[in-house]
C-alpha cells in the first residue's frame, strides 16, 4: 500500500534498485574483484556509517526539512564519549550518554524548527557551526586517543558477528526497526502526513511540532550511533571527523527517490541510494580512477540518477 | 464551434469516460451536469490538451485537433478555469494575471509593472473587486482568489471559455458581477461551457445543458425545454425527492456555550449557545469572520479574549488535537489545503484523525484500519476506485465526502462544518444532509457554516449572521428568509418584525 501512497509506480520505485545493478555489472566488468567477499563485506562496513544518518534523514526530510548538522552532531557526540572513556570512565555509560546527547542535539534543531518557527537549512546551519564549534572547544582542535580496550566498544566498529562486520549487522537491525517504524506504526504515517500536508495534519489533531522534534531527535541519535562506530574503527575522536558526512546522506535519500518537499518517499530507497554511493567510492578506486576525477564522477552519478527520476516523475 | 465524439479515457483500466459526445455552438453558454466523478472535469482535460484521449475524435471550428498541452488549446482560443485553484501566492495579483505572457518594454524583459497593474485593476473592477493589483494574492480570500482565475481566462481573448464550478466559493454578489460578465461576452460571440452543482445558476445562465452519469453521454436539452426535475432525474437516474430530508431530533440541553469571543481583525464580541441535537447556522458573507470564529473554537487560531463553556464547563482549547480529544471535529472550508493530505490513500487520509481507532500501543492495524474504510465509504457513499486510490485523483465531491468521513469516525459530539456541500451534487448534497440530520438526531450538536442561503435556511434550527465580524442576528427557523439574512449579512440594522 505504501507504494501507492507515495504515488509513485512500482517501476519508478525499483528504478534506484536498477541504477544499483548497472553500476556494479559496469564496475565488475572493469575489475572482477570488487565482487570478492571481502570487498563487498569492505563496501557494506564502509557504507553501514552513512546508511545510518541517511536513515534518521530520511525521517526528517519526509517531513519536509533538512538537517546540515549531522556531521558535526556526529564529531560532538564522539568526541565527548571519546574524552569521558579516555579519562577512565566506564565505555559502556560513556556510549550511552554519547547517544542520549546525540538526541539531545537533535531535539535542540527540532525545537528550532518547530517552536522558533526557522526554517530548517538555516536552523541546522547554524547550530552545525555551533556544534562543530564546541567540538573544537572540548578537544582544543587535537584528536583524542587512548580509549581503553573495552570489549563492547572495540566489537562496535571492528568485530564480526557470524562473519558480518557489527557494522553492518548494526545497520541491517537499524534498517528493520525504522523500516518498520515508519510503515506500521501511527508515528510513521504521521511523518508522512506532515510532511504531506502541514496544516491539515494539525487540523487533524495531530502535533505537527512533537512529530518534528522527534524526527530530528531521531537523526541525533542515529548520528551519535554512526559516530561511536567510526571512534570504534579509528581508536580515535576526531575533531573534524563527520565533515560533508551531511551531504551525503542527502544525496543518499534523494537518491533512493524520497521527495525534498516531504511527504513521499521510502526508506528501502535510502538503504539503496547509500549502497550506490558506497560502491561508487570503492568501485572507482579498485578500477583506479584518480581521487580528484572521482569526486566529479560521483557527483556526476548523483545528477543523472537525479534527472531520470525527475523525467519520469513529470 | 466545438464537437467532441466517441471520447473515452481511462486510468489504469478504470474506465472515467466511454464514448461521450459533446457539442458546442457558437455564441451560447452550455451546461455540464452529472454526479460527483461523473467524468466532468476530466472531459474538459481532455478536451483542452492536459489528459490525452485514449479514443475518439475531437474538432474545432470543424478541423480535427490533437491538443498535447494546454498552451496549444490556449492558442486556439480555448481558456480554462478549473476545479482547482492556480494561484501563486507570493506573487502579486497583477503578476499573476499576466503571468506567461507580461507586457514588457520592447524586448528586453523588463516589465511595465505599472501598466499591467493599471489593467489588472480596470478587469477587477469589471468583476466587481475593488483591490490593490500590488497585494500578494495570498492576501485574497478564496472567493477572490477564485475571482482573479476568471479575470486571467478573460484577459486572454479567449473564444471558448470552460468554467470549473467557478461559483463554489463566490458570494452572491460576486456571482451576479461575473454572470454579467459571461453574458457581456457572449454578446461579443464568446462561447462557455460552464460546470456547476447549481440547479438555480444552471437555469438562470445557460442556454443549453449536456448531462454525463458514470463517464456515459445521457442526453442534451436546451434549457427552455427542460426542467429541474428532469435533468436531476436525468443525472442521478431515479427520483431524488425532497432536497432537504426531515429531521426528527429534540434539541437537548446546553452543549457550547461561548460569551465574548473576539479576535483583532477577524471577528469581535460573539456570543451564542448550541444545544445537543440542535443545527446552528452561520450565515455571512466571504470574509464575514465565519471560518475564523469556526477555527478559534476548534483551537486553531488564538482568541485574544472571552470564555468558552463546553456541557458547563469552562474549557481552554488551545490545540485541535485538544479539541477532538473534547469530541469537537471540524469539516474545514478548503479540503485541499486544510482536509486532505492529497498524495495520500482515501484510506490513509480517513485514517488521520482516526489513529486512536485503528492502533493499539502506537501500531497501526490493518484490519482495523481497512473496516474503518469501509465503513465510512459505506455511510458516505464515496466513489473511489478502491482504498488505494490517491486522494487527488478523486473528483471534487468525493474528496469533500473524504474530509467528512474523516470527522465521522471519531464520533464527534460537536462538529462544526464549514461550507460541507461545497462542489457537491444534489444526491451526495441530501446524503451529506441526511448525515446532517443523523448525527442531529443522535444528540451531536451541529455548527454549520454555509454560504448558500437555500442550504440554511432548508438545514438550520437556527441562524446567526455575521457582519464584518460581528454578529448581527439570530434568527428562528420561523424568522429566516434568505431577504432578512441577506439584510443582516449585509450590514443592514433591525428589522421591524412585522416586515417578515
Ligand atoms: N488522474 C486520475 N487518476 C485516476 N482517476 C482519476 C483521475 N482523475 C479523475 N479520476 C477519476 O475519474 C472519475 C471522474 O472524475 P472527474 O474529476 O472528471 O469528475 P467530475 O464529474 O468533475 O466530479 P466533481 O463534480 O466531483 O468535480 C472519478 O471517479 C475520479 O476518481
Ligand atoms: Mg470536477
Amino acid at each position: 500500500m505504501q507504494l501507492k501512497t507515495n504515488n509513485q509506480s512500482i517501476l519508478q520505485k525499483i528504478a534506484p534498485f536498477i541504477g544499483l545493478i548497472l553500476i556494479i555489472v559496469i564496475i565488475t566488468i572493469l575489475n572482477p574483484g570488487f565482487l570478492s567477499v571481502s570487498n563487498l563485506m569492505n563496501v557494506l562496513r564502509q557504507v553501514s556509517i552513512n546508511a545510518l544518518i541517511a536513515f534518521g534523514m530520511t525521517f526528517v526530510i519526509l517531513t519536509g526539512g533538512i538537517d546540515l548538522s549531522v556531521g558535526a552532531t556526529l564529531a560532538l557526540t564522539g568526541a565527548v564519549s571519546a574524552g569521558m572513556m579516555a579519562s577512565g570512565v566506564d565505555p559502556i555509560f560513556a556510549m550511552l550518554l554519547g547517544l542520549l546527547l546525540g538526541a539531545v542535539l537533535g531535539a535542540i534543531n527540532g525545537i528550532i524548527i518547530a517552536k522558533g518557527k526557522v526554517a530548517p537549512f538555516i536552523a541546522t546551519l547554524a547550530t552545525m557551526t555551533i556544534y562543530r564549534g564546541l567540538t573544537l572547544v572540548y578537544t582544543d582542535g587535537r584528536p583524542i586517543s587512548g580509549l581503553g580496550d573495552s570489549l563492547t566498544f572495540q566489537m562496535l566498529g571492528k568485530g564480526y558477528f557470524l562473519g558480518i562486520p557489527i557494522p553492518v549487522v548494526t545497520m541491517i537491525v537499524s534498517f528493520a526497526i525504522l523500516y518498520f517504524i515508519l510503515k506500521k506504526t501511527t508515528f510513521g504515517r504521521r511523518v508522512y502526513a506532515v510532511g504531506g500536508n502541514e496544516e491539515a495534519s494539525i487540523l487533524s489533531g495531530i502535533n505537527a511540532d512533537r512529530i518534528k522534534i522527534y524526527v530530528y531527535s531521531l537523526l541525533g541519535l542515529l548520528a551519535a550511533l554512526a559516530s561511536l562506530i567510526l571512534t570504534s574503527r579509528l581508536n580515535s575522536a576526531q575533531p573534524t571527523a563527520g565533515e560533508m558526512f551531511e551531504l551525503d546522506a542527502i544525496a543518499a535519500v534523494v537518491l533512493g527517490g524520497t521527495s525534498l518537499t516531504g511527504g513521499r518517499g521510502w526508506i528501502v530507497g535510502t538503504l539503496i541510494g547509500a549502497l550506490i554511493i558506497g560502491v561508487l567510492n570503492n568501485g572507482l578506486n579498485l578500477i583506479g580512477v584518480p581521487s580528484f576525477f572521482q569526486q566529479v564522477v560521483k557527483g556526476a552519478v548523483i545528477l543523472l540518477a537525479v534527472l531520470l527520476d525527475r523525467k519520469k516523475t513529470a | 464551434m466545438i464537437r467532441m465524439t466517441d471520447i473515452s479515457k481511462s486510468f489504469s483500466g478504470n474506465k472515467v469516460l466511454k464514448n461521450v459526445h459533446f457539442a458546442l455552438e457558437k455564441g451560447e453558454i452550455h451546461a455540464l451536469m452529472g454526479e460527483n466523478g461523473a467524468g466532468k472535469s476530466t472531459l474538459m482535460k481532455v478536451m483542452s490538451g492536459i489528459y490525452t484521449r485514449d479514443s475518439g475524435m475531437i474538432e474545432v471550428k470543424g478541423e480535427k485537433v490533437h491538443f498535447t498541452s494546454p498552451k496549444q488549446a490556449e492558442k486556439a482560443g480555448i481558456a480554462v478555469i478549473h476545479q482547482e485553484l492556480n494561484i501563486l501566492p507570493h506573487l502579486s495579483i497583477a503578476d499573476n494575471l499576466f503571468l506567461g505572457r507580461e507586457e514588457t518594454i520592447g524586448r528586453t524583459g523588463i516589465l511595465k509593472t505599472k501598466q499591467m497593474e493599471k489593467k489588472t485593476r480596470q478587469i477587477l473592477l469589471d468583476l466587481g473587486l475593488d483591490i490593490n493589483p500590488a497585494d500578494p494574492a495570498s492576501s485574497l480570500s478564496v472567493g477572490k482568489q477564485q475571482i482573479l482565475e476568471i479575470a486571467k481566462a478573460l484577459s486572454v481573448d479567449a473564444e471558448v471559455i470552460i468554467m470549473d464550478e467557478p461559483t463554489a466559493a463566490l458570494t452572491d454578489r460576486e456571482i451576479d458581477n461575473l454572470f454579467k460578465t459571461i453574458r457581456d461576452l457572449q454578446k461579443r460571440g464568446v462561447s462557455f461551457i460552464y460546470i456547476s452543482h447549481r440547479m438555480e445558476e444552471i437555469f438562470s445562465l445557460c442556454d443549453r445543458i449536456t448531462i454525463l452519469r458514470d463517464g456515459e453521454f445521457v442526453g442534451e436539452r436546451k434549457i427552455s425545454e427542460t426542467s429541474f426535475d428532469e435533468i436531476v432525474q436525468m443525472m442521478v437516474g431515479r427520483e431524488l425527492g425532497e432536497r432537504y430530508p426531515e429531521r426528527k431530533s429534540t434539541i437537548g440541553e446546553i452543549k457550547l456555550a461561548v460569551k465574548g469571543l473576539s479576535r483583532k481583525n477577524c471577528f469581535e464580541d460573539i456570543s451564542f449557545e448550541l444545544r445537543r441535537g440542535e443545527v446552528l447556522s452561520i450565515a455571512g458573507l466571504m470574509g464575514a469572520g465565519r471560518t475564523e470564529v469556526a477555527q478559534s473554537l476548534f483551537g486553531y487560531k488564538k482568541l485574544d479574549s472571552g470564555t468558552i463553556e463546553f456541557d458547563g464547563k469552562q474549557v481552554r482549547i488551545d490545540t485541535p488535537k485538544k479539541a477532538k480529544e473534547m469530541g469537537i471535529g471540524y469539516v474545514t472550508e478548503d479540503r485541499k489545503s486544510e482536509g486532505l493530505v492529497v498524495d495520500f490513500t482515501v484510506e490513509e487520509n480517513v485514517s488521520m484523525t482516526n489513529f486512536a481507532a485503528i492502533s493499539k500501543n502506537g501500531l497501526i492495524s490493518k484490519d482495523r484500519e481497512r473496516q474503518l474504510y469501509d465503513t465510512m465509504v459505506k455511510r458516505l457513499g464515496i466513489r473511489t476506485s478502491g482504498p488505494d486510490q490517491a486522494a487527488k485523483s478523486l473528483s471534487g465531491g468525493n474528496q469533500q465526502k473524504v474530509v467528512i468521513a474523516k470527522w465521522l469516525g471519531i464520533e464527534p459530539k460537536l462538529l462544526i462544518l464549514d461550507e460541507p456541500t461545497r462542489g457537491v451534487d444534489v444526491g451526495a448534497k441530501k446524503e451529506i444532509y441526511s448525515i446532517i440530520n443523523e448525527l442531529a438526531e443522535r444528540g451531536v450538536a451541529i455548527l454549520m457554516i454555509s454560504s448558500e442561503l437555500p442550504e440554511v435556511i432548508g438545514m438550520a434550527d437556527r441562524v446567526l449572521v455575521m457582519h464584518e465580524g460581528k454578529i448581527t442576528a439570530d434568527l428562528a427557523k420561523n424568522e429566516m428568509t434568505q431577504e432578512r439574512i441577506m439584510h443582516f449579512a449585509t450590514g443592514g440594522g433591525k428589522l421591524a418584525v412585522e416586515d417578515q
